[in-house]
């Protein structure tokens, strides 16, 4: 079961990932990531995208790990619009046999959204907007898989 | 029918809309010329990439975008 998805209002994971456990019930494992808009500093934060590009990238994504990891089910969800302090931004879970196949293919598809999906974000601090730019260390996380660098 | 090319991310910013529409068809050339200066020295960057149709081109200056076609032009992206 796979549930790859742009979210427009109020992120649930836990919901996303109960029906994950309940579709891949014969699991060994899931393991979840849920990245959050941080709760001080910043008083918003806007994700944009681009509707022909996006979701097909994700998807695109989603072929990928399970070409490389040994998974039963895999959620990953994305936020976009304005974001409030302390909202969930994205949500990846993957469900499988073993564990390993499980946390890695979580930190891949984490390394890919970061750097190599059709997202742009930007974040408002002192009532300023301001775009951020991919770090070169998401950069780094990217190269780990040795994969093309470039999205999706 | 015209060609839209679409602003993303910071490009938005830069161009002062999200997307504008130009008579079609329209190549790389026509693309640096309709965009404004500002945009277009972006553009000349490697690491803005142009989508067309909803397909990333592999190489932009060989844009070919045909009436009602959609053109993206893509800064670097920041997820997650």
């Amino acid at each position: 079961m796979d549930d790859i998805r742009l979210v427009t209002g109020l992120l649930d994971p836990n919901q996303a990932v109960d029906n994950l456990a309940v579709a891949a019930s014969d699991a060994g494992g899931i393991a979840t990531f849920i990245g959050k808009v941080r709760a001080s500093g910043v008083e918003a934060l806007e994700l944009s995208h681009y509707e022909l590009l996006t979701l097909p990238s994700m998807e695109a994504l989603a072929s990928h790990a399970h070409a490389r990891f040994d998974l039963m089910g895999l959620v990953m969800l994305h936020r976009v619009g304005e974001l409030a302090p302390g909202e969930p931004i994205v949500c990846v879970a993957a469900a499988a046999r073993h564990r390993r196949d499980a946390i890695e293919a979580v930190d891949f598809c984490m390394d890919h959204l970061k750097s190599a999906a059709w997202f742009w974000k930007r974040e408002k601090r002192g009532g300023e907007w301001q775009w951020i730019e991919p770090r070169a260390a998401d950069h780094t996380d990217l190269a780990r898989w040795s994969e093309k660098s470039g999205p999706v | 029918m015209a060609v839209t090319i679409i602003f993303l991310g910071p490009l938005r910013d830069v161009a002062g809309a999200e997307s504008r529409e130009v008579p079609g068809p329209l190549d790389w050339a026509g693309l640096l010329e309709h965009v404004g200066e500002a945009v277009a020295e972006q553009l000349n960057e490697a690491r803005v990439n142009v989508a067309c149709g909803g397909k990333v081109l592999s190489d932009k200056t060989q844009l070919n975008a045909k009436d009602g076609e959609e053109v993206a032009l893509l800064p670097p992206v920041s997820g997650g």
